[in-house]
């Protein structure tokens, strides 16, 4: 388990709308495809997966509709809207620009005196 | 958006709550099956499988509530939590809910009755289409809106920038039905009237331009809906009913709309009559260019035209008739002016008057939240340990203060409901209300939506202001500070002198009762001492019967002879001492006047006048009848009629502004303006004749045997009760003639017309002072007995250690006393600089007065005492006993 990494707080949100941007997707599918996608290297507690989907969905960012799942279950199925869109890519540009800052400070070497 | 979203989503969440719920309960199971079907496939039983997806998903009910509260459907259940607590919290303590919402009850109230009379008086426009671009003629030179006929006319026919221009004349008239003859109040309308306000009738037909021929042309009656309702009870076969009006028949066309009351605001007229029928209405010429009956003109302006293109065509009119009349209209210029009160004659002063009041209004609420914030900041600051618990236990600040914001609103809201039903029933009150009997007014200043928005709002209002008062304390509360000592101690103590927040609140306030006790005393006062001013007439034992002998069908010579029955009639009634005749009276409805020339004067154009002078035509006895004294010289004779040389009895101000002096006017000649000399004979006293804070004006009285008239008033000086003269009064005419209608009133209540502004002043100030005052006294009281309160074990100590009596009330109350006294004296001073606004309203209101500056001192100290007795009473009854064993 120690190689898996707690989520920086925040940082579900874009991960959401990450996964959702593939297409659509129910709340477990979600998880999911988070997993997929980060290489199972993210731990996310199940149930915290939905305040984040609903706050997201009060923010106009994801729409929702029930529909039927690849398991023939009744399951609620999340898309991004055009502002989840927009929304993700500032998110993505800012992450980079964040990561990269940390990144490059992190990589200094103490100079030789 | 924002906004938007939270209220849907509290809406919602307020109704849909439970599809809601299932909604998200259904999504949360079917994810956790989802995942056991994983589990499933990776060989565990079912069973099992469902039992791991569930511990896996972690803390259900948690999740589902952070769910809940990311939707938004926490805000609204949380708020109905916080409406429930607070209700229970007051439901709990009712003392104070009961004084908080009466308090806001009182100042809400007063404030929408000020409005309602506001915007009835000022802000509703007359009620016909379009109010919004209608205009009346105001004559600079004259100062008013009057004209002649004639030059209606020619305005009318030659301006290019109103739609139509409309005349009326609002006048009485007798009318007779069949029955019992009586006087109705009649507006003389110009044909085109109801056209050019665009105005449908309710029944039958309205006039219109095409039924004007020429004088008397068109002998048509026009209803208003309330005549036709009291009069002839809403029966429709009243069309085409003939009735007469100064004995000439009339037809009744039509009945005008419900809610149109005639172009007089609040003058409700019984019903319209062409303006062409005047001869039969009135005695007046209606072709004279020279004599402005017509009360006022107005109409519509077209499309486009703004108020400035309008005046520069009247102008040019008026330029036209100038050099085509210059005797009669000499001076033509015009400004617009709104056809609102008395056709805007009263305007401006009530207009200064409403806003003054609306001011104070205001401050009365001001006063009243700032009172609330006090009680609020106090509860607040005894509630510290609470509030401190509940923000160690993880509350959040702002969860704390959405309550005690709630709390506020609910008790602003139910206090704006309680005084808004409170001024409602007022508002009726005073719509229904008739306050000059003799005349058609009706106040119409119903409610509405614009005072029930403004009641609203400011409930709001007051109630984030001083629910906003506590807001620094519960925030600055440090639950470690407060849990640790026993009691968090004010901070006066260490401040020493220096005025807190809320001292500075009660300070205003009490600055505020005091201009209301002050300006309410100054107008009470200047009431007082106007009704014991010198009139120039004498009010006790006095009656005055109003008569119109032209409603009676005597005209032109028949006139004389019968005034000559009715006084000889009225003097024969036992108890009657004298009896004079007047044509109007001073301090009557209306006041005629004249040009005056000095005797050498051979140019009489009006330039060359040497004063505008009032005229009352009376009989010889008037003098000794209203009790006018002559200063020197003697009345008329009956001897004096036509045939002799024309004498005059004229005023100290007649004769000081004319001839210079009082001897020098005594058998002095002046002229009329169509040559007459006339001759003093007697000088009277000064008195007061248009209104009474005038200044004094020149009077002449002539013999009415040398200058008939049609009107009558008989001046009946009597000892006898009034009541049972009156009827007697009554008979008597009513036996020379049953078609004369008669008006009986003492001299006293005549003055109605006159004193009505004055006392609604008085009595809206006196109503305003009382709410400040009660408002005062809640608030020192609150405030001293919250600090006895909190102190009492310190009397305690210091009565156990030996204290005075008097220490131990100076400790007690001295910080009140204090306040009361800076509070008092600035609203002293300010409510002096507002007896200034007073004074044109309510005469010799000064307040440089010793009763007006004791009186306030006086209610000021009072209303101290008053609300200081029970703390003090309090204080001093300390038991230290009792507080030691309570520890």
């Amino acid at each position: 388990m120690s190689v898996q990494a707690q989520l920086l707080p925040g940082t579900l949100d874009l991960l959401i709308l990450r996964a959702v941007s593939l297409g659509p997707l129910h709340g477990y599918g979600v998880l999911l495809r988070i997993e997929q996608i980060s290489g199972g290297a993210l731990l996310i507690e199940q149930g915290a997966l939905y305040p984040g989907l609903f706050r997201l969905l009060r923010q106009g960012l994801l729409k929702a509709d029930w529909g039927t799942s690849e398991n023939n279950r009744r399951a609620k199925f999340y898309e991004l809207t055009a502002t989840g869109q927009k929304r993700l890519r500032e998110e993505t540009a800012s992450w980079n620009r964040l990561a990269t800052a940390i990144a490059n400070a992190l990589a200094v070497q103490p100079e030789e005196s | 958006m924002r906004l938007f979203d939270s209220l849907r989503s509290f809406a919602s969440s307020l109704f849909h709550r439970n599809a809601i719920d299932r909604d998200m309960e259904e999504e949360l199971r079917s994810h956790i099956e989802h995942r056991a079907d994983d589990l499933v496939r990776s060989g565990l039983s079912r069973a099992e499988a469902e039992r791991r997806a569930r511990i896996e998903f972690g803390g259900y009910q948690r999740f589902k509530e952070e769910s809940r509260e990311a939707l938004g459907v926490h805000f609204g259940e949380s708020f109905l939590q916080d409406v429930r607590f607070c209700l229970r919290g007051m439901a709990k303590k009712p003392g104070f809910t009961v004084v908080a919402v009466l308090t806001l009850a009182f100042a809400i109230g007063a404030n929408s009755v000020v409005f309602g009379v506001l915007n009835a008086f000022i802000l509703r426009p007359l009620n016909v289409p379009h109010a919004e671009s209608l205009y009346g003629l105001w004559r600079l030179s004259s100062n008013d809106m009057a004209t002649s006929y004639p030059d209606y006319l020619d305005l009318r026919d030659r301006n290019h920038t109103f739609e139509s221009l409309i005349a009326y004349n609002v006048t009485q008239a007798g009318l007779d039905t069949g029955s019992d003859p009586s006087r109705a109040w009649v507006e003389e309308a110009s044909g085109n009237y109801f056209d050019a306000l665009g105005l449908q009738p309710y029944l039958g037909r309205v006039f219109h331009s095409s039924d004007e021929h020429g004088p008397n042309s068109a002998p048509y009656i026009v209803l208003t809906h309330a005549f036709w309702h009291t009069h002839f009870q809403d029966d429709p076969a009243v069309l085409g009913r003939v009735v007469r009006l100064n004995k000439h028949p009339f037809t009744i066309i039509g009945v005008a709309p419900p809610e149109f009351h005639g172009t007089l605001m609040f003058f409700n007229p019984d019903f319209f009559v062409p303006i062409v029928d005047h001869q039969w209405i009135d005695v007046s010429d209606m072709n004279a260019r020279g004599d402005r009956w017509v009360f006022m003109t107005l109409g519509h302006l077209k499309a486009g035209v703004t108020p400035a293109q309008a005046i520069a065509d009247l102008n040019s009119v008026g330029a036209y008739l100038e050099k085509a009349y210059p005797k009669d209209d000499p001076k033509m210029s015009f400004k617009l002016a709104r056809p609102s009160l008395y056709g805007d004659y009263i305007g401006r002063p009530v207009r200064t008057f409403m806003t003054g009041l609306m001011l104070l209004a205001g401050l009365i609420l001001l006063a009243a939240c700032a009172n609330l914030g006090s009680l609020f900041a106090a509860r607040a600051a005894d509630r510290s340990r609470e509030v401190a618990l509940r923000l160690a236990l993880g509350s959040s600040r702002k969860r704390i203060l959405r309550g005690l914001f709630t709390e506020a609103l609910l008790i602003s809201l139910m206090g704006g409901a309680v005084g808004l039903a409170g001024s409602v029933v007022l508002l009726h009150a005073l719509s229904v209300w008739q306050p000059i009997s003799r005349w058609p007014l009706h106040m119409s200043v119903n409610p509405d939506a614009k005072v029930y928005a403004v009641a609203l709002l400011l409930a709001l209002a007051s109630g984030l202001l001083f629910g906003a008062v506590p807001v620094r304390q519960v925030l600055h509360t440090n639950p470690y500070e407060v849990m640790k000592g026993s009691v968090a101690e004010t901070k006066r103590g260490r401040f020493g002198l220096r005025m807190t927040f809320q001292d500075v609140l009660l300070v205003v306030q009490i600055a505020i009762c005091a201009v209301l006790v002050t300006s309410s005393i100054v107008a009470v006062r200047g009431l007082a001492r106007s009704l014991h001013n010198n009139f120039g007439f004498e009010l006790q034992n006095t009656m005055l019967v109003e008569t119109d002998l032209n409603m009676a069908g005597y005209l032109g010579d028949k006139a004389p002879p019968m005034q000559k029955r009715m006084i000889d009639a009225v003097a024969a009634i036992p108890g009657v001492e004298t009896v004079g005749l007047a044509d109007q009276v001073p301090l009557g409805d209306v006041q005629p006047g004249s040009n005056v020339f000095t005797d050498n004067t051979s140019n009489l154009s009006p330039s060359n006048a040497a004063t505008d002078a009032m005229m009352f035509k009376v009989s010889p006895e008037y003098f000794q009848a209203a009790g006018t004294a002559l200063v020197s010289g003697r009345s008329f004779t009956w001897q004096e009629d036509k045939d002799k040389p024309r004498v005059a009895v004229v005023n100290r101000e007649f004769a000081r502004k004319i001839f210079g002096s009082v001897a020098k006017a005594m058998g002095a000649y002046f002229k009329m303006p169509d040559g007459t000399r006339i001759q003093i004979v007697g000088i009277a006293e000064d008195g007061k004749y248009g209104s009474l804070t005038e200044d004094p004006q020149p009077v002449m009285f002539l013999p009415i045997l040398q200058w008939p008239s049609n009107s009558a008033y008989l001046v009946v000086r009597s000892s006898r009760d009034p009541d049972q003269l009156g009827p007697a009064i009554r008979s008597t005419l009513r036996d020379l003639d049953s078609g004369l209608p008669v008006y009986i009133q003492t001299r006293f209540k005549a003055l109605d017309a006159f004193l009505f502004g004055p006392r609604m002043a008085t009595i809206s100030l006196g109503v305003l002072g009382v709410m400040g005052a009660m408002l005062s006294v809640v608030g020192i009281f609150g405030m001293a007995s919250y600090s006895v309160s909190k102190r009492l074990r310190e009397f305690g100590i210091r009565i156990a250690l030996g204290a005075q009596r008097r220490e131990l009330l100076q400790t007690a109350l001295g910080r009140a006393g204090k306040l009361l006294a800076i509070g008092s004296g600035v609203g002293l001073l300010l409510g002096l600089a507002a007896g200034k606004v007073l004074a044109f309203l309510v005469s010799q209101a000064t307040p440089w007065d010793p009763i007006v500056l004791g009186g306030v001192l006086l209610t000021m100290l009072l209303l101290g005492l008053l609300a200081g007795w029970v703390p003090a009473r309090r204080a001093l009854s300390t038991d230290p006993l009792m507080l030691l064993r309570e520890e």
